[in-house]
C-alpha cells in the first residue's frame, strides 16, 4: 500500500490594529453598535476614494521584516473585483502581482508573500438556518469593513497538521510581539485557509488541492487538516480523483463540505488600482520599522535555551507567550543570584496556574519577589513545599517573601528545634528504630514522615536523615 | 438691468460684486430666474435661494452652474443615471468646497450624458440637452449641460469633467472655453467616478480669463485624493496679446480624414492667425496618437466597470428586485442603467476577463504609454500643440445615437491629451455654417498658464461673438 504524504500550505488574514482603517479616517471597533464606525469612502459612496494608511503600510512593513521577508521597493495596489453585498465597491483593494514583501521564512516554513489588503464588512442573517440563501433577511454591519488586513501565504511546506498547528502558533507569537494585531482567533482577528494536497511519498509533484476555508481556533486547524488529509487518501485509495474546491469543516460533526462550488470559476479581474499611487518604502520607512522589531519569538526560544540553559520546552513557553518571558527576565535581572532554568520552572509551573491567561506584569506578584522566593527554597531556607504557600500568599496579596516567611513561620525547621523534633520521631516509631538498625534502609521513611508532619513540611529531608542517622549512629 | 448684468463676464461680474456696484443676491436671483425658464434641458436641479456669500470673496458670490457628476451635499447628484435617481451625497466634493469657498454660488446642477458616457448629452436618464446655436443640434458631451448653460447665459461659467474630451468637445461645439487641466491638479475627491486614472474636473466659460480665474481656485492637492498634486504654479489671468517667440505643432496624423471642410477652413485660418501673432508652426510627429481612440475605449470602460459596480441596491440609490440577492443585483442595474453604460460595463468587464487583460488591458495600457512618450518628445520641440478639438461642428440630435462608433470619433483630436495626462484647453476658432468650431491647445503637464496666455491671445484676435440673442 502507498504511503501518502500530505503537503500543506496556510493562508493567514491577520487585521491590524491600527487606529484607523485602512482607507479611510473612522476607527476600528469591535463589538461597537452596527454601522457607527463608517463614513461616505468605508460605505462606498459616489465620488469617494481610498486613501492608504500609514500606520497600516507601517504595521506591513514590520510583518514583512519578522518574516526575513525582501520588501518590494514599490508596491501597488490592484482591484478584485466581485459582487457581494458585504463589499460596498464591489471591489475589494488588495495586492496583487507585486505585493509588500515576498520571500521570507518564519522557523522551518517558507513565507510566499505578504500583502496588505482591507477587510471586508460583517453580514448577520435573519432567521434560523445562519445562512444567506434560506435567511429571511440579510443585513449588513460596515464597521468591520475597512478594516487593515494583512494576507500571509506560506510555501506548501508544512507536512502534518500536528506541524500546522506549531508553525501558526509562531505566527501567532511573533505577531503578538511585534504588537501589530490582537491574534484573536475567536475575535477573527487572525484567520487561517489550509491548501492542502497529499502526493506519494517521495514524489515530488503537487497532487490536487483543496482550500479548507476559515478554521476559527487551532483545535480546529489540525482537526480539519486530519480529516481533509484522511479524506483525499480515501478518494486515492479507491482509485477517484481530488477534485479542487472550497471547503468547510465542520467541527461539531467532523464533516467536510464543499463551499460555493457552482460560483467557484471566479474571474475577479484584477486590474491596477487608479485611484492609489504606489507604496515605495523611504529608507526612513524602512529604519523606522526595523526600530520597532522586538527580539522575535523563535530568536528568543533559542537564547533561552543556548544561554541560560532552559530546556525546549520551557524556552518555547516562555518566549511564545511573550509576557511570560518578559516576566521570567525581569525576575532574572532583579536578582543575579537565582538559577535561571530554576526560576523559569517556578514561572511555567507554578506562577502560570495561579494567574491563568492573565499578565503577569498586571498580577501582584513582582518578579523580584518571585526571584528572591526561588532562591530562599534553593538556599534551602524555606522547604519546596513552603514555597508554594508563599507564592499562594504573592499572587493573592502581593508583598515580600521573607517577610511572610517570618509572619507565617514558614522557615525551614533546624538546629535544636529540628533535633528536638528527630528525638521525638524516634521514641515515636521504635519499630521503624528496630527496623533501621536491622539494616532495613526503607524504614527510615516513617521517621522522616513524623518529622515532616511536625513541622508542617518546613524540614528538609536530607536533614532530617542526616539527623537521624547519626543519632542512631549508623 | 438683468441683460446687462448677464453681459458681463463672470470676472466682470465678480469684480463689479467686490466693488459694491452689484449685489450678489441680485446677480444670483437673474441667473436663477433665468435658469427656472431654461428650454434647452440644462439644469437638472436649480437653487431656491442664494447662498450666503463673503461680500469681498474673490469669486464674489457669482453664481456658478455644477456638472450632476460632482456630488453635492444634501443636493440631489444622479451622475445623469436613473440609478442615482433622489440620490443626496453625505458630503460636497472638494472642487465643489474650494469654490464655494473662494466665493461661487451654485445656482444649479447641470445635465450630462449618464456617468460621463457620451458626446451628445443624448445619453441622460433625464433627456437630451440642447445646443442654443441650433436647438435641433446636440451641445456635444458629457459636460453638454454645463456648456449650454453657459453658452445660453444660463450660468456665467460652469465646472465639468473630461475623461476622453467632455469638457472640450461640448465647449467647442457650444462656441465656449473648455480647460481640461493636467490629471491630478485638481482633486478627484466627490467626482462620481467614470475612469479614475483619466477623469479630471475643468472651467467652461465665456472666455479665457473668466477659465483662468476659476481654475484658480480649483487647483490644490488635496488628502483625500492620492492622486492629486499641487500645481506648481500660481494660476495667472492671462494678459498677453502676442505668440512672439511660442513654437506652434501641429500633428499632421490627427489631421488627416474625418476632419470636416468647414472645421478644417477655421483651423487653418486659425495657422495663420498664430503666424501672424508671432508664433512658429511647424509640424510635430505623434506616430501613435491615432491609436489613442481605440486604446481609451479599452481602458475608460475597464475602469469604468469597477467603478459603477458599487451600484448595487443595497446602499443607497435604485434597489429593484424581488427581494432575492442575485434578482436585486440584476434588476437594479437593469433598470437603473443605460444602453450606453451597459454597454461599456460589458466592454470593460470583457477587457479585463481573465484571458483577454493582456491582449487588451495591457496593449491600451502599452499604447497609452507610447502616446505619451510622443508628446514628450514633441514637446521638446515645441511649447503647445495646436488641433481642432472637435472632427465636426454640433450635429443633429439622433444623428450618431445609432452608430456608437461613430460617436466614438468625436474624441479622436481630444483623447490623445488624456491618455497623457496632458492639459488642453478649447476656444472658439470661428463659424462653419453657423455652427462654432474649436480650437484646441495642448501643452506639457502642469503648463495652464502657457496655454492660457496663447489662448487669451487668440481670443482677443479672433474677436469671437458668443450665441446671437
Ligand atoms: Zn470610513
Amino acid at each position: 500500500m502507498t504511503d501518502f504524504e500530505p503537503v500543506i500550505g496556510l493562508e493567514i488574514h491577520v487585521q491590524l490594529k491600527t487606529r484607523t482603517k485602512m482607507f479611510c479616517g473612522c476607527e476600528l471597533s469591535f463589538g461597537a453598535p452596527p454601522n457607527t464606525h463608517t463614513c461616505p469612502v468605508c460605505l462606498g459612496h459616489p465620488g469617494t476614494l481610498p486613501v492608504t494608511n500609514a500606520e497600516a503600510v507601517h504595521f506591513g512593513l514590520m510583518i514583512a521584516m519578522a518574516l526575513d521577508c525582501t520588501v518590494a521597493p514599490r508596491s501597488i495596489f490592484h482591484r478584485k473585483n466581485y459582487f457581494y453585498p458585504d463589499l460596498p465597491k464591489g471591489y475589494q483593494i488588495s495586492q496583487y502581482d507585486i505585493p509588500l514583501g515576498r520571500e521570507g521564512r518564519l522557523g522551518d516554513v517558507r513565507i510566499h508573500r505578504v500583502h496588505l489588503e482591507e477587510d471586508a464588512a460583517k453580514l448577520v442573517h435573519a432567521g434560523s438556518s445562519g445562512r444567506m440563501h434560506t435567511a429571511e433577511a440579510s443585513v449588513v454591519d460596515f464597521n468591520r469593513g475597512g478594516t487593515p488586513l494583512v494576507e500571509i501565504v506560506s510555501e506548501p511546506d508544512i507536512r502534518t497538521a500536528h506541524q500546522a498547528g506549531d508553525w501558526l502558533r509562531l505566527l501567532r507569537a511573533t505577531l503578538k510581539r511585534i504588537g501589530v494585531s490582537d491574534v484573536n482567533m475567536e475575535e477573527g482577528s487572525l484567520r487561517c485557509d489550509a491548501n492542502i494536497s497529499i502526493r506519494p511519498a517521495g514524489d515530488s509533484n503537487f497532487g490536487v488541492k483543496t482550500e479548507l476555508k476559515n478554521m476559527n481556533s487551532f483545535r480546529f486547524i489540525e482537526r480539519g487538516i486530519e480529516a481533509e488529509v484522511a479524506r483525499q487518501e480515501s478518494i486515492l485509495r479507491d482509485g477517484g480523483q481530488v477534485v479542487q474546491e472550497t471547503l468547510h469543516f465542520d467541527p461539531s460533526t467532523g464533516a467536510i463540505t464543499s463551499l460555493r462550488s457552482k460560483e467557484e470559476a471566479h474571474d475577479y479581474r484584477y486590474f491596477p488600482e487608479p485611484d492609489l499611487v504606489p507604496i515605495a518604502p523611504t529608507e526612513a520607512m524602512l529604519e523606522r520599522a526595523r526600530e520597532a522589531l522586538p527580539e522575535l519569538p523563535a530568536a528568543r526560544a533559542e537564547r533561552f535555551e543556548r544561554d541560560l540553559g532552559l530546556t525546549a520546552g520551557t524556552a518555547k513557553l516562555l518566549a511564545f507567550r511573550g509576557e511570560l518571558g518578559d516576566f521570567f527576565e525581569d525576575a532574572l535581572g532583579a536578582d543575579g543570584q537565582v538559577e535561571p532554568a530554576t526560576l523559569a520552572n517556578w514561572v511555567t509551573v507554578e506562577l502560570v496556574p495561579r494567574l491563568g491567561d492573565a499578565d503577569p506584569q498586571e498580577s501582584k506578584v513582582e518578579p523580584r519577589a518571585l526571584a528572591r522566593l526561588v532562591e530562599l527554597v534553593s538556599a534551602k531556607t524555606i522547604s519546596q513545599s513552603a514555597g508554594k504557600t508563599v507564592l499562594d500568599v504573592l499572587a493573592a496579596e502581593g508583598g515580600d517573601p521573607e517577610r511572610i516567611v517570618q509572619e507565617r513561620s514558614l522557615a525551614m525547621a533546624g538546629g535544636d528545634e529540628l533535633e528536638g523534633i528527630v528525638e521525638r520521631a524516634l521514641e515515636a516509631n521504635p519499630k521503624a528504630v528496630e527496623e533501621l538498625k536491622g539494616g532495613k534502609a526503607k524504614a527510615i521513611g516513617a521517621i522522616v514522615g513524623f518529622a515532616m508532619r511536625e513541622t508542617k513540611g518546613r524540614a528538609d529531608g536530607g536533614e532530617v536523615n542526616r539527623i537521624v542517622r547519626e543519632k542512631l549512629g549508623l | 438691468m438683468s441683460e446687462d448684468v448677464v453681459a458681463l463676464s463672470a470676472a466682470q461680474a465678480a469684480e463689479r460684486v467686490r466693488a459694491g456696484e452689484l449685489s450678489a443676491r441680485e446677480l444670483f436671483e437673474v441667473y436663477r430666474d433665468r435658469s427656472a425658464s431654461d428650454e434647452l434641458g440644462v439644469y437638472l436641479w436649480v437653487a431656491e435661494e442664494a447662498p450666503e456669500v463673503v461680500s469681498d470673496a474673490p469669486l464674489g458670490g457669482v453664481p456658478l452652474a455644477v456638472k450632476d457628476l460632482f456630488c453635492t451635499k444634501d443636493v440631489p447628484s444622479t451622475s445623469g443615471s436613473r440609478i442615482l435617481a433622489g440620490y443626496t451625497p453625505p458630503y460636497t466634493a472638494t472642487a465643489v468646497e474650494n469654490l464655494v469657498r473662494a466665493g461661487a454660488a451654485m445656482v444649479g446642477k447641470t445635465n450630462m450624458d449618464e456617468f460621463a458616457m457620451g458626446s451628445s448629452n443624448e445619453n441622460s436618464a433625464y433627456g437630451p440637452v440642447r445646443n442654443p446655436w441650433d436647438t435641433s443640434r446636440v451641445p456635444g458631451g458629457s459636460s453638454g449641460g454645463s456648456a449650454a448653460a453657459v453658452a445660453a447665459g444660463l450660468a456665467p461659467w460652469a465646472i465639468g469633467t473630461d475623461t476622453g474630451g467632455s469638457i472640450r468637445q461640448p465647449a467647442a461645439l457650444c462656441g465656449i472655453v473648455g480647460l481640461k487641466p493636467t490629471y491630478g491638479s485638481v482633486s478627484r475627491y466627490g467626482m462620481i467616478a467614470f475612469a479614475s486614472s483619466l477623469d479630471q474636473c475643468g472651467p467652461l466659460t465665456r472666455d479665457v480669463t473668466d477659465a483662468a480665474l476659476l481654475y484658480r481656485h480649483m487647483v490644490g492637492r488635496d488628502d483625500c485624493d492620492s492622486t492629486s498634486l499641487q500645481h506648481p504654479e500660481e494660476i495667472r489671468l492671462p494678459s498677453s496679446e502676442s505668440l512672439e517667440g511660442l513654437r506652434f505643432g501641429v500633428p499632421p496624423a490627427l489631421l488627416g480624414e474625418g476632419i470636416e471642410p468647414g472645421v478644417r477652413e477655421v483651423f487653418d485660418a486659425t495657422v495663420a492667425r498664430v503666424e501672424e501673432l508671432g508664433g512658429l508652426v511647424e509640424e510635430v510627429d505623434l506616430p501613435s496618437a491615432t491609436h489613442g481612440l481605440s486604446a481609451y475605449y479599452v481602458i475608460a470602460p475597464a475602469e469604468a466597470s469597477a467603478n459603477l459596480a458599487r451600484y448595487d441596491g443595497v446602499r443607497y440609490g435604485l434597489r429593484s428586485g424581488n427581494g432575492d440577492l442575485t434578482s436585486m443585483y440584476e434588476e437594479t442595474r437593469h433598470d437603473g442603467f443605460g444602453a450606453e453604460v451597459k454597454r461599456r460595463i460589458m466592454i470593460g468587464t470583457y477587457a479585463l476577463s481573465s484571458g483577454y487583460y493582456d491582449a487588451y488591458y495591457g496593449r491600451a495600457q502599452r499604447v497609452r504609454t507610447k502616446i505619451a512618450e510622443d508628446f514628450r518628445e514633441a514637446f521638446e520641440r515645441v511649447d503647445l500643440i495646436l488641433t481642432p478639438t472637435s472632427p465636426t461642428v454640433a450635429f443633429e440630435l439622433g444623428a450618431r445615437t445609432k452608430d456608437p462608433l461613430a460617436m466614438y470619433m468625436s474624441d479622436f483630436l481630444t483623447v490623445p491629451m488624456s491618455l497623457a495626462g496632458l492639459p488642453a484647453i478649447s476656444i472658439p476658432g470661428g463659424l462653419s455654417d453657423g455652427l462654432p468650431v474649436g480650437i484646441q491647445l495642448a501643452g506639457p503637464a502642469f503648463s495652464e498658464n502657457r496655454i492660457m496666455e496663447a489662448a487669451y491671445a487668440l481670443e482677443q484676435s479672433i474677436g469671437f461673438e458668443g450665441v446671437p440673442r
